[in-house]
């Protein structure tokens, strides 16, 4: 019972993080047709941000200086580079975003080296928040749950009242009007593209106490966040928030399970020995599966339902 | 009793809540010349769209020659020889109008997924794309990329690609659009030479083409048939005048 | 005239196209017999090696992005599964299993098709983004699910085999780096016809269709999704068949040959070479892989400098390096290239401005960042200075500025140059 409690909320909270990941990612995808490729580098962008800022201010400073910096850099990406490259179509573009995702993580090796930052909880958040059969749970977990909600919470607010919203709004369920409108595309453009980017930063910031805050992050993270999105059906809001909660809560009861095959064998007096050819096959952990369960799901859905959950768009 | 060559039952499409194609019985005879005319954003290209399957239909059916076509891919309708072609014009834009017409008439020709052949080195394709080359006047600009054709060469290229399998039954949307006066006459020629002993259903919306080409013809207003007749009782038609050609001196 | 007569001279003015189609294909057998014979070091000949295994898998690649529209973030899966089916057989082959070494490549291309023929089912119902994204987690699961089954891949030491082990064949036996290179040659040489002959055949030419515009093709009686699931297929065989290569040289497979860095590798080759023609990935291959080798011997930055490059390519060179140089080919022809030299000349000091700044910063970076064992002293372009002076600082970023502001300046000059040639040779 313990167990699945801490794993549920354990896996909302992963999947809240997976969810300010892929909505900042939808959002742009479908106003513009691009898939930012390098989404998840501007979240550990905004982890190492937050982290050095940190250094000099403590934690609250960064907590809001960190999405910003990343969402400026945002865009200047889509006003210097993805404006530049849209004549040459989708590919190009994505190509260009990938591009920026390998050069993002060489310049983070670069600037703060190989290994993992010590980004850590920041004292003021390092307690217990609550007491459930009699295991304590953390204040930043709970802290990162309000975060994350009342990021959606605004983000609501902006889509549904005001000007900038409503025409995001739009741009939504019919893609090709956004022209059409005759508002300042180019304008609006940028500022998607700066507001998702700032959602990935502020993601960053703190998804990374929770995570380790390496430069490997964004490659770990990336596949997961677009395999959420491709799950829950390219360009849908809703979509991507209902796998991103599936497979938060998915992966993190894989984790929290120590069971495999050879132990369901041994309850039938079965025993499997390293002789045998499926060795390999019996001996694997559902803890250890983990990290394929996301990949798993993109199978599945591919099989069952190749435009994922709520999907309706084609490309 | 022989059944038509095209046959819409109870069509209905709808985009969301709005009604666009809102119940159409139709029937096109084998060998017909049928003309679908009708005021900008009645449906007509959602009906070709509907009968080649690229939307599927809200309910009703289509029958190609007896046969329930409905819910079939694009490409399953086809094979059963129905061609189109758009009224937005839908070409292969970076390769050459004669690499265009070649895959055109590949399918026609039975050569499938064939990938252990070249494809210089099957005679019959070739000298089909030549043939439907010269038909459509382009036979000049061969290795030209389609993209850098001009206007009225794109729609030449457009009917080609609709023809180059040599279907019995050819939908053509507003083939003659944005072309001048000459070139239209000679479209009209090429798409009465191509059709002969065919059946063809044309969108257009110039009278003196629809009533210089059209055995029968269909009017849709709002997304309902309501007249479907001889050209000259169209013309005689008062709902028809009413809705639609007004405009048109008689 | 005679009919004979009219049909000889028909053939004699048939003749030069098919020897056309012929001159490059010689001329790459000559340099292949050529260079061993320059390069005769053993790195050379390893260099050559890699660069033979690149160009297949590269050019392979291009049969899905240039060829067909479809971007894959995940191909070095076929590259890698292909080479450890290369490299198990191998093993058999040492324990008695009668096959000759030299038909290991065609090991691996059937184990890449046989993978990609299975997630190419799954994934070439989607095209596009979404097609683009499956690749990406289906690399993921492979990469995930190899280090899990370790007693099949090696985990992170690897399989290894021994390619001197088989029957041999014609005296044969791949104890010499010259075998594998003649081996690397021949199945290139034969990699490259075969793709080269498949864009010639219907589905080759349908492909192009898909990319183009999928949705027509539809209208033409063919599935878009069954032609990409062909060029995909097609595309994994040679991937596999450059795996397999991979296998006999290095006689060893490991779990990164399958993952996320080569595929990365192989787009960036293809790409940066240019994909929309044949060449394209092939001097992309050359290139990367000579950088790879060369560069990655002098700085520990060189995947930041690929990087780099790729993103400039993908702002400014969509068609690749191939395209540039077809770019000039009206004004070559007119024999007007000179009247380009000094425009050229002129960009270039700015240019090297740009990037002596740029590599500066990169490397005092790294100094800095990753090998601070080393100490703050430091050389580059035959300047000695300290990494942690300010001096050095300030001088990288006015490099910098300066190429930028530099560039700006004279972008445009280029630019109206080049436009005035171009009319001058079209005239
Ligand atoms: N994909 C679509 N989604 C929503 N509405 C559509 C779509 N396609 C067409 N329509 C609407 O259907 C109506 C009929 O369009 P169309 O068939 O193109 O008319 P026509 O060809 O007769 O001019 C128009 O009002 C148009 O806006
Ligand atoms: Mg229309």
């Amino acid at each position: 019972m313990e167990l699945v409690v801490f794993s549920l909320l354990n896996g909302v909270l992963y999947g809240l993080l997976l969810f300010m990941l892929s909505s900042g990612l939808t959002l742009i995808f479908s106003m513009m047709g691009v898939l930012n490729f390098a989404h998840a580098s501007l979240f550990m962008l905004g982890a190492y941000l937050a982290y050095q800022i940190g250094r000099y201010t403590g934690f609250w400073p960064g907590l809001v200086l960190a999405p910003l910096i990343v969402g400026l850099l945002g865009a200047a990406i889509e006003r210097w580079g993805l404006r530049t490259v849209h004549r040459f179509g989708h590919v190009a573009e994505l190509l260009f975003t990938f591009g920026l995702a390998l050069l993002i993580e060489e310049v983070v090796q670069l600037i703060w080296g190989r290994a993992p930052v010590p980004y850590t909880v920041p004292s003021s958040l390092d307690f217990a928040a609550f007491t459930l059969f009699g295991t304590t749970y953390p204040a930043y977990k709970v802290f990162m749950v309000l975060i994350s909600i009342g990021m959606f919470g605004l983000l609501g607010l902006v889509l549904t009242k005001t000007r900038i919203g409503l025409i995001i709004q739009a741009a939504l369920t019919h893609p090709d009007m956004v022209a059409a409108l005759g508002h300042n595309v180019p304008r609006v453009f940028m500022l998607v593209f700066g507001v998702g980017s700032a959602l990935a930063g502020l993601a960053g910031v703190i998804g990374g106490f929770a995570l380790v805050t390496s430069p490997t992050m964004a490659r770990t993270l990336g596949p997961i966040v677009f395999v959420v999105i491709v799950v829950g059906g390219l360009g849908s809001l809703t979509g991507a928030f209902v796998a991103s909660l599936l497979i938060g809560i998915v992966q993190t009861f894989a984790v929290a399970i120590d069971f495999s095959l050879i132990d369901l064998l041994a309850r039938f007096g079965v025993t499997v020995t390293r002789a045998d050819t499926f060795y390999d096959l019996w001996r694997i952990k559902l803890a250890q599966l983990a990290p394929v369960l996301p990949y798993f799901m993109l199978v599945l859905m591919l099989i069952m339902r190749p435009r994922g959950l709520m999907g309706t768009r084609e490309t | 009793m022989t059944a038509s060559a095209l046959e819409l039952q109870a069509v209905h499409k709808s985009f969301g809540a709005t009604a666009i194609i809102r119940g159409v019985d139709m029937s096109v005879g084998r060998g017909e010349r049928h003309a679908l005319i009708g005021p900008n954003g009645a449906g007509k290209s959602t009906l070709f769209h509907l009968i080649t399957g690229r939307f599927p239909l809200s309910s009703g059916a289509v029958r190609l020659n007896g046969e329930d076509v409905t819910g079939l891919a694009p490409f399953e309708i086809y094979r059963r020889k129905l061609a189109r072609s758009f009224q937005i014009t839908n070409i292969f834009p970076r390769m050459s109008v004669y690499e265009n017409l070649r895959c055109a008439v590949l399918w026609s020709l039975g050569h499938g997924y064939s990938f252990l052949r070249l494809i210089d080195r099957m005679p019959d394709v070739n000298e089909r794309a030549q043939a439907v080359l010269e038909r459509i006047g382009l036979a000049a600009r061969r290795d030209v990329p389609a993209g850098l054709l001009a206007y009225a060469e794109q729609r030449a290229l457009e009917i080609g690609l609709a023809i180059a399998g040599e279907p019995e039954i050819i939908l053509l949307d507003e083939p003659t659009a944005g072309m001048s006066h000459s070139e239209t006459e000679h479209a009209v020629e090429l798409i009465r030479r191509v059709s002969e002993g065919r059946t063809l259903l044309i969108v257009e919306h110039d009278m003196a083409v629809v009533f210089g080409l059209a055995d029968r013809i269909s009017v849709l207003v709002y997304g309902e048939i309501i007249a479907s007749d001889a050209p000259e009782k169209i013309r005689a038609n008062r709902a028809v005048q009413e809705a639609y050609l007004g405009t048109v001196p008689a | 005239m005679s009919e004979v007569a009219l049909k000889t001279r028909a053939a004699r003015t048939r003749a030069p196209v098919w020897l056309r189609a012929a001159v490059p294909w010689a001329l790459a057998v000559l340099i292949i017999l050529a260079l061993p014979q320059l390069m005769t070091t053993s790195f050379g000949r390893t260099l050559l090696i890699e660069m033979g295994i690149a160009i297949v898998f590269a050019v392979a690649y291009n049969m899905l992005l240039g060829e067909t529209g479809m971007l894959s973030f995940g191909h070095a899966i076929y590259f890698g599964l292909g080479g450890y089916a290369a490299v198990h057989v191998l093993r058999f082959i040492a324990a008695g299993l009668l096959l000759p070494v030299a038909l290991l490549p065609l090991v691996g291309g059937l184990g890449g098709l046989v993978f990609g023929l299975l997630f190419g089912y799954l994934s070439t119902r989607r095209a596009g983004t979404a097609f683009a994204m499956i690749t990406l987690g289906l690399m993921e699961l492979v990469v995930a699910l190899a280090l899990i089954f370790d007693h099949l891949f090696g985990g992170e030491e690897g399989i290894s085999g021994n390619r001197t082990s088989g029957p041999e064949l014609f005296g044969i036996t791949f104890g010499s780096q010259l075998h594998v290179y003649y081996l690397v040659a021949v199945w290139m040489l034969v990699s490259l016809a075969l793709m080269r002959a498949f864009t010639r055949t219907p589905v080759g030419r349908l492909c192009n269709a898909v990319r183009d515009n999928p949705e027509r093709v539809q209208f033409l009686g063919y599935d878009p999704s069954r032609i990409r699931l062909i060029a995909f297929a097609g595309s994994s065989f040679f991937a596999g068949v450059a795996g397999g290569l991979f296998a006999v040289n290095y006689e060893l497979m490991a779990i990164n040959s399958l993952g996320a860095e080569r595929s990365a590798l192989v787009l960036l080759m293809a790409y940066i070479g240019g994909i929309g023609s044949f060449l394209g990935p092939i001097l992309g291959a050359v290139l990367v892989t000579f950088l790879q080798v060369a560069l990655s011997d002098y700085t520990q930055a060189w995947l930041l400098y690929l990087g780099l490059f790729f993103v400039l390519v993908t702002l400014f060179a969509p068609n690749g390096l191939i395209g540039l140089v077809l770019m000039h080919g009206p004004i070559a022809r007119a024999g007007l290239l000179h009247r380009l030299a000094a425009a050229y000349a002129l960009a270039l000091v700015p240019a090297l401005l740009l990037a002596a700044g740029l590599i500066a910063l990169v490397e005092i970076n790294y100094r800095l960042a990753i090998r601070p064992e080393l100490g703050p002293a430091m050389k580059l372009f035959g300047v000695a200075f300290d990494a942690k002076s300010a001096t050095a600082w300030i001088v990288s970023f006015l490099l910098v500025g300066a190429g930028l502001l530099g560039l700006r300046a004279v972008a445009p000059r280029v630019a109206a140059r080049w436009g005035e040639t171009l009319e001058v040779a079209r005239a």
